[in-house]
């Protein structure tokens, strides 16, 4: 099969999901699609949905590859409150915007690091050796903030934040272009296949004489870059390093849209793009239901009921039985034909 | 006649999208019965027994059990009915007790509690019914797979009563427990119950069964008595033309001349193996037998780094190598087929190309990928050669039949270009025509040049492609058979000449 028509048939679900909430939100807020320029940028309802959405989708990336190693990452959402709390103090002593990005990059990376060491050399199982940093990591952030909210005033690093590119806010253009270069990157080179065959049988893979711990720990660290790249730009919206809630939850709302986009929790088969729409989906439905004017102590359980649903909807045995239905009124739309002739 | 069928299938289809699985097999099992149910991976073996037990819904024809027409719906409702299963892997609960497992979901209770004391005296009566008196507190996998399997067999009778399927029971077990696994066949059959056996041994088929039915492509070939179908005729009917008479080929010159390409010495790992020489010259298959556990998995292991030896060195062509990881053996063309497939073989849901083409990938590295033609031409070339059955290269390896699976693995190494193969049990589990197949093979790679070693349980089959036999006991290596001595006779004696010296000692 032609490799574009697969990948298009591997993202249909998501699709028709992302296109049926918006949909949706449209009946209850027309206004919704309408976008407006000012000052060479777009602003709308849409845009806001693809912005407040950068930080999920980042994450679930990473989250995407760690998963589809047979793995989890907990502590995406604690590592974000530490990049984010690096880069402020950073920015505060005054280094330049390149040393602070890398700086927040490199503890990232760290973090991953220790994540997949504990997970490939020690074999502990992923959702335990993450969970040492997603209880720690917000401790260490708050040391490194001294316990205060750390604001700055760099022009630069607020710019990652809510500065805009070629008509889209930022964080957008970050997202997508790093969202699709890591795809590019996965898909283009072995490391698909490689992650593919160590999540689906690590045993087997290792024979076969695939660098496993390597791979591994690969995984753990791209999951950590991405966490320090959300951690960036959630800072420097707020213009501030605050430890306590920064990334608070994501991992959960990252893991929600790998799911959502399709790849099981049981490792293996991966698509970083269904991912990608999945953070999308979760973005459009709270920003739906702020929309709808729903008081917002139903939101969180509006959301889970729209989750559920999509997830049912993608069932294998919701697929089957779909697939049935299809062929039956198929097959009565044919008899009926040919009665009429 | 008819009164004496417990079980008639009559006219079973069962279609499949883009092929028929079942073409109209008819099939009757008598009471007091064992039935052996035959024919190539594929066949259409597992789909008429899942037809039987409501696993699948058949699109067509009638189970008649008792003469009454049944339609179960899953497994389960197959089992009230009085049609119980044991499949080859053991499904019961190996961290639940021996009794719980027997009584699971019918657990005597009062109360609603389970009253265990009574429940455990139930489990020793209905185990001693087949001369089995263990302890029935202790947790199930305690136990050997022998054990379990008696178990998961007595608690299908005691359930169903009336028809017991076995699927390939005796597949890892060893001699002394298949001839207690046959007494309680026989022991059930006595008591009326009808049996499907099926199994892969034709040796078996003769000791245990009564009839024997033979599908082939998904229809029904024939069904005849045992005592009446000699052995030759039966694997004619399986396979549809003659197999090739395994016997003795002519012996390949002596190779005394040719260096050896790789030499072991010293090698081993305490507790794992004990320290071997070992020297393997190039177009040489060296042969390894031993009992279940004697060392043989260990040195294969060991040989491809996936336990690093703790003494002695590996030469490749007289320089030194180290064999600490399965990535270091392969930068020495090592290639290795481990004998459990599914754990360490095949990645299930990895298509047959990205199966074929991924210790290849892996050694060439992430960043020099093959490109989708490369992988396709490597998966039809290997497709072709090793004959490997499929509708389409992009099916997952996971849905091929066990024989398929392991060329696919051979495919996997052969793609690697490797200069040393280890094939650890090449050929347990696979149907009768897929084992000639990969027995050729052996040979032919060994034409080429390849050194092999080759593990297997079968002797008859050591005896026709090795030109040395190496006999392994307890973790050692214990003697060594070369030219005319290689025979099963010796082989046999020589594991029993070691077991006697150990006695001794």
């Amino acid at each position: 099969m032609n490799p574009a028509v697969s990948l298009l048939r591997r993202l249909t679900p998501q699709l028709v999901a992302l296109v049926l909430i918006l949909f949706l939100i449209w009946l209850v807020f027309p206004s919704f699609f309408s976008l407006t320029v000012q000052n060479g940028r777009l602003y709308g309802s849409l845009v806001d949905v693809l912005n407040r959405g950068a930080p999920v989708a980042l994450l679930a990336v990473g989250m995407t590859v760690v998963i589809a190693t047979k793995g989890i990452d907990l502590s995406v959402g604690a590592v974000m409150a530490i990049c984010g709390a690096v880069a402020a103090a950073s920015s505060v002593r005054g280094d330049p915007l390149a040393v602070t990005l890398l700086l927040a990059a490199a503890t990232g990376l760290a973090c991953g690091v220790w994540n997949g060491f504990l997970v490939s050399v020690f074999n502990i199982q992923p959702i335990i050796a993450t969970l040492v940093l997603m209880v720690a990591g917000r401790g260490i952030a708050q040391l490194v903030t001294e316990g205060a909210i750390l604001t700055f005033v760099d022009p630069a690093l607020i710019f990652i934040g809510s500065g805009s590119f070629a008509g889209l806010p930022m964080p957008v253009v970050i997202w997508i272009v790093f969202g699709l270069c890591v795809a590019v990157l996965l898909r283009r080179t072995a490391l698909g296949l490689l992650i593919e065959a160590v999540g689906i049988n690590r045993r087997a893979s290792t024979l076969a004489g695939v660098n496993t711990p390597v791979l591994l720990m690969a995984a753990y660290m791209l999951s950590g870059l991405c966490a320090a790249i959300a951690g960036v730009i959630v800072t420097a919206d707020i213009r501030g390093a605050d430890a306590n809630n920064a990334g608070l939850w994501l991992e959960l709302d990252a893991i929600l849209a790998v799911v959502v986009g399709g790849t099981s929790l049981l490792g293996g088969r991966f698509s970083v793009v269904a991912s990608l729409i999945g953070a999308l989906i979760i973005q459009a439905v709270n920003t739906g239901i702020l929309l709808s004017g729903f008081p917002p102590e139903f939101n969180l359980i509006i959301k889970a009921g729209i989750v559920v649903v999509i997830l049912v909807v993608q069932s294998p045995h919701v697929e089957t039985g779909f697939s049935i239905f299809l062929q039956r009124a198929d097959r009565s739309g044919s008899t009926e034909k040919k009665q009429a002739a | 006649m008819e009164r004496t069928d417990i079980l008639a299938a009559q006219g079973v289809l069962k279609t499949f999208p883009g092929s028929v699985a079942l073409d109209r097999v008819d099939f009757s099992l008598r009471r007091g019965e064992v039935h052996a149910l035959l024919g190539e991976n594929g066949a259409g073996k597992s789909t008429l027994i899942k037809c039987l037990t409501g696993a699948y819904q058949r699109d067509g024809g009638v189970i008649l059990l008792d003469g009454a027409p049944i339609d179960p719906r899953d497994p389960l409702e197959a089992q009230k009915l009085g049609i119980g299963t044991v499949y080859q892997e053991v499904n019961l609960l190996g961290n639940l007790t021996v009794a719980e497992n027997l009584f699971l979901g019918r657990q005597p209770g009062r109360f609603g509690l389970v009253r265990t004391a009574e429940m455990n005296r139930r489990a020793r009566a209905l185990l001693a019914g087949y001369g089995l008196a263990i302890n029935v507190g202790a947790s199930l996998d305690t136990y050997s797979v022998a054990v379990q399997q008696v178990v998961a067999i007595a608690r299908a009778a005691d359930v169903s009563g009336k028809v017991l399927i076995l699927d390939e029971p005796t597949a890892s077990l060893d001699a002394r427990e298949v001839e207690m696994l046959f007494e309680i066949v026989r022991k059930l059959k006595a008591r009326g119950l009808g049996i499907v056996f099926i199994t892969h041994f034709l040796e078996q088929v003769y000791q245990l069964t009564d009839r024997i039915t033979v599908l082939r492509n998904g229809r029904l070939i024939a069904t005849r008595e045992t005592a009446a179908l000699p052995r030759k005729e039966l694997v004619t009917l399986m396979l549809g033309h003659e197999l090739q008479e395994a016997e003795r080929p002519v012996r390949h010159a002596p190779q005394e001349a040719v260096a050896e390409r790789y030499r072991f010495e010293g090698f081993g790992r305490s507790g794992k193996i004990e320290p071997f020489d070992l020297g393997i010259r190039p177009g040489e298959v060296v042969g390894m037998a031993g009992l279940l556990g004697s060392g043989r998995t260990e040195t294969a292991e060991l040989l491809f780094g996936v336990h690093a030896a703790d003494s002695g060195k590996a030469t490749v062509n007289g320089a030194d190598v180290t064999l600490s990881s399965p990535r270091a053996a392969i930068a020495q063309r090592f290639g290795f087929c481990p004998e459990d497939r599914k754990v360490d073989g095949i990645v299930g849901d990895l298509s047959i190309r990205e199966n074929i083409a991924l210790a290849l990938q892996a050694r060439r590295g992430w960043a020099r990928p093959l490109s989708r033609a490369e992988q396709n031409a490597l998966a039809d070339k290997y497709i072709a050669a090793l004959d490997i059955r499929t509708t389409d290269r992009e099916k997952p390896i996971r849905l091929l039949s066990g024989g398929n699976q392991q060329k696919v693995i051979l495919a996997r190494w052969l793609a690697t270009n490797p200069e040393f193969l280890i094939l650890d049990e090449p050929t347990r589990g696979i149907d009768v025509g897929a084992h000639a197949e990969i027995i050729r093979l052996i040979e032919k790679l060994c034409e080429d040049g390849l050194s092999l070693l080759v593990i297997s349980s079968e002797l008859d089959e050591l005896v026709a492609y090795s030109t040395r036999v190496l006999v392994l006991r307890d973790k050692r290596h214990v003697a060594e058979l070369t030219g005319e001595d290689i025979t099963t006779t010796h082989i046999v004696d020589a594991i029993a000449a070691a077991g006697a010296a150990r006695s001794d000692a």
